[in-house]
């Protein structure tokens, strides 16, 4: 392997997706040591992966569905329509504050080593489908509980888990770029998250949206998302493939995820000056 | 491929210093402010341009080890952020030919919860090595280490000497062809210090790699390195051979006799009650008293004062530091001027140049304080019967010594 680098200003590293794969094992390792981390000194330990959904859960359901009444046009328990949209949710929620977090946070290695700077928010992401792949057990739980069966579409479900993770890593790379730059963002960020569950159809579902405004509704990229798990795990659920609103949430996602990358990397260089 | 491993042309980094607050990021609010009241008057945020590097060029060929010196703030780590690729410079190129390690500080990446063994594997790989790359040296890691016993313990229960050896450890089974290290040594123990520089030095020498080491040590840097870059105030001032390079940087730490005088006159670093006039370091009678006198200008009666003096050798270490305090005394200065007369019994330094920085006050106000290290020679006197001056290797002091010999002398069988 030959290594001849050029350093110079406004360069534009031509080997720049190669160099990400080159620090590949970075990436792992950088998951790893979150993923391992979070969880010590708490006595809990990983039960808090599926302590935390399980409640947000139950609270919902009683909210929303006792004391508020909402009702689905379903007769799929209310418990089980709320889970699916959460899954998608927590893990969106969680991506997004820890990646935003990310850079921030690991100011000692971006002032000291030369990486993609990529690599940090990305890892945080991982960490957080770890979490949200933990609260697939309280699913299956609920399936036992109401010995509910889901329906075939289940098996397709990882598509939505893709389409997840690209909704989650553009903004929280862009937040995570910003964060470095105006630390206000430390404070944006949960308000974002606290925002966006009102607009997002966890506790509610996209059928209860007027009509004539699903189309702007659709601009929330995780709405598409949630509409897809609902799909795939509530047997009367009406499938968003078919609908147009479901493909503007899919093209939002994915010119944020190239909008943040390019923003990204613009700003990438001057990370360690500013951190 | 040419045997120039490192190349750098014309290379700077420009920063921009805001006035306004203390931090390097900016907070949002302010850049909403600054917009908003752009738009009823023209009113510019205070900025500075500072250089931290500017036009530095050097080359390094291949096994060369390359000692960069320069007082705090002469862009010594500027530099070696730029060559690790840490910031983007603002001018100029680097080249590099070569598999390129930085070690700015060691244990970079280390987490206190995680356990030195999954700690050596998170370090190995921030530092630019692979998973069986680092699998491969596991054992030798953690036999340099010496820390076998605590493998499986969080480092935040290591002592700061285990982390610090555990750390190193690792940077030093490292394998690039070119390694950039900063002021690492300057934490640790004498021990430890002399351990990483014999491995350093290994490294250099005997494995054919080019290394750039960043230091303050100048014994280190003798040591180790074949070559010296100087930068002083962002600018490559001297590149050449270890020697010239130490009497360079040497010389500039003594002041100019113009602004020595500058100097005593000009200086704003008390309460101006008092302040240090001059001073006069001689080795007095028989040569074995060292006699300082500081002459004090004041303006009032000023009661309860302290004097410290710090002698330095010519580099600017402290070799000792005479204290007023030490010796539980304090004066009353009169208006007018003043002269306090140190008498150090039993302390001959041998002839040569040394630094001296004088403090005045006392512990609840400053009347003066002399920070710039203020050059001073001691002429050649005989000390020892033989006539014999120590040279630059035997260090600074000369003390009456005598050396007896016994022999026990076995009886013949």
């Amino acid at each position: 392997m030959s290594f001849h680098i050029v350093i110079e200003p406004g360069r534009t590293e031509k080997n720049y997706w190669k160099d990400l794969w080159r620090y590949r094992e970075l990436f792992y390792i950088l998951s790893w040591r979150d993923i391992k981390v979070r969880y010590k000194q708490t006595t809990l330990g990983i039960l808090w992966a599926i302590l935390r959904p399980l409640l947000t859960m139950l609270i919902f359901t009683f909210v929303f569905g006792t004391i508020a009444g909402m009702k689905f046009a379903s007769t799929v328990p209310y418990a089980i329509i709320v889970f699916a949209g959460l899954l998608p949710w927590q893990f969106f929620s969680n991506a997004l504050s820890e990646s935003g977090n990310s850079l921030v946070g690991n100011e000692r290695l971006i002032t000291k080593v030369y990486f993609p700077r990529m690599i940090i928010p990305a890892s945080s992401v991982i960490t957080s489908f770890i979490d949200f792949f933990i609260s697939f057990v309280i699913l299956l739980a609920l399936f036992v509980y109401y010995r509910y069966v889901p329906p075939l579409q289940v098996f397709v479900m990882p598509i939505f888990w893709i389409m997840a993770f690209i909704a989650s890593i553009g903004p929280g790379l862009y937040l995570a770029a910003l964060n470095v730059k105006y630390r206000d963002f430390r404070h944006v960020i949960p308000f974002i998250i606290q925002f966006g569950l009102f607009i997002s159809p966890v506790g509610f579902s996209s059928e209860m949206i007027p009509a004539q405004w699903r189309w702007l509704y659709a601009f929330n990229p995780i709405a598409g998302v949630i509409d897809g798990f609902r799909w795939c795990i509530v047997q009367d659920a009406p499938n968003p493939l078919v609908y147009y609103p479901f493909y503007i949430s899919l093209t939002v996602s994915l010119l944020l995820l190239g909008f943040s990358i390019r923003q990204f990397r613009k700003m990438e260089k001057n990370f360690a000056d500013l951190v | 491929m040419s045997d120039v491993v490192i190349k750098a042309e014309g290379v700077g980094k420009k920063y921009i210093i805001r006035h306004e607050g203390q931090e390097s990021y900016t907070a949002l609010r302010d850049v909403i402010g600054q917009k908003t009241k752009g738009v009823f008057k023209k009113n510019k945020p205070a900025k500075e341009e500072f250089w931290a590097l500017k036009n530095v060029s050097f080359e390094v060929k291949q096994g060369e080890a390359i000692g960069i010196i320069g007082r705090n703030g002469a862009g010594k780590s500027t530099l070696l952020k730029i060559l690790s690729r840490i910031t983007e410079p603002t001018e100029g190129r680097v080249t590099l030919n070569g598999q390129t390690s930085s070690l700015l500080e060691i244990g970079t990446g280390f987490h206190p919860e995680l356990t030195g063994r999954e700690n050596i594997f998170l370090n190995g790989a921030v530092l630019g090595m692979t998973r069986s790359e680092i699998k491969k040296k596991f054992d030798s890691i953690v036999e340099f280490s010496g820390v076998e016993k605590f493998l499986d313990t969080p480092v935040k229960r290591y002592s700061s000497g285990m982390y610090l050896r555990l750390a190193f450890a690792v940077a030093a089974y490292l394998e690039p062809d070119i390694l950039i290290v900063d002021e690492v040594l300057a934490v640790g123990d004498a021990e430890f210090q002399k351990k990483c520089l014999g491995k350093m030095d290994e490294v250099s020498r005997n494995e054919g790699r080019t290394v750039l080491f960043v230091s303050h040590d100048m014994r280190a840097i003798q040591r180790l390195c074949t070559k010296l870059i100087y930068l002083k105030d962002g600018r490559l001032d001297f590149q050449g051979t270890v020697e010239e390079g130490i009497n360079a940087y040497a010389g500039s730490l003594r002041l100019p006799a113009d602004e020595r005088a500058h100097l005593f006159t000009n200086r704003d670093n008390g309460n101006k009650k008092a302040w240090i006039a001059g001073f006069d370091v001689r080795q007095a009678g028989d040569n074995k008293t060292l006699q300082l006198s500081v002459f004090i200008e004041a303006t009032e009666r000023v009661e309860k004062t302290e004097i410290a003096a710090g002698i330095n050798d010519a580099l600017g270490t402290r070799i000792i530091t005479l204290h007023s305090r030490f010796m539980d005394q304090q004066f009353n200065l009169e208006k007018g001027t003043n002269e306090f007369i140190c008498m150090v019994s039993d302390l001959v330094l041998k002839p040569g140049s040394y630094t001296l920085t004088i403090f005045l006050g006392n512990k609840y106000e400053t009347l003066d304080y002399l920070d710039t290290p203020v050059d001073f020679e001691l002429r050649d006197h005989s000390f020892y019967p033989g006539g014999i001056v120590p040279d630059g290797s035997q260090g600074y002091l000369m003390a009456n010594h005598s050396w007896t010999l016994k022999s026990a002398v076995h009886a013949g069988s």
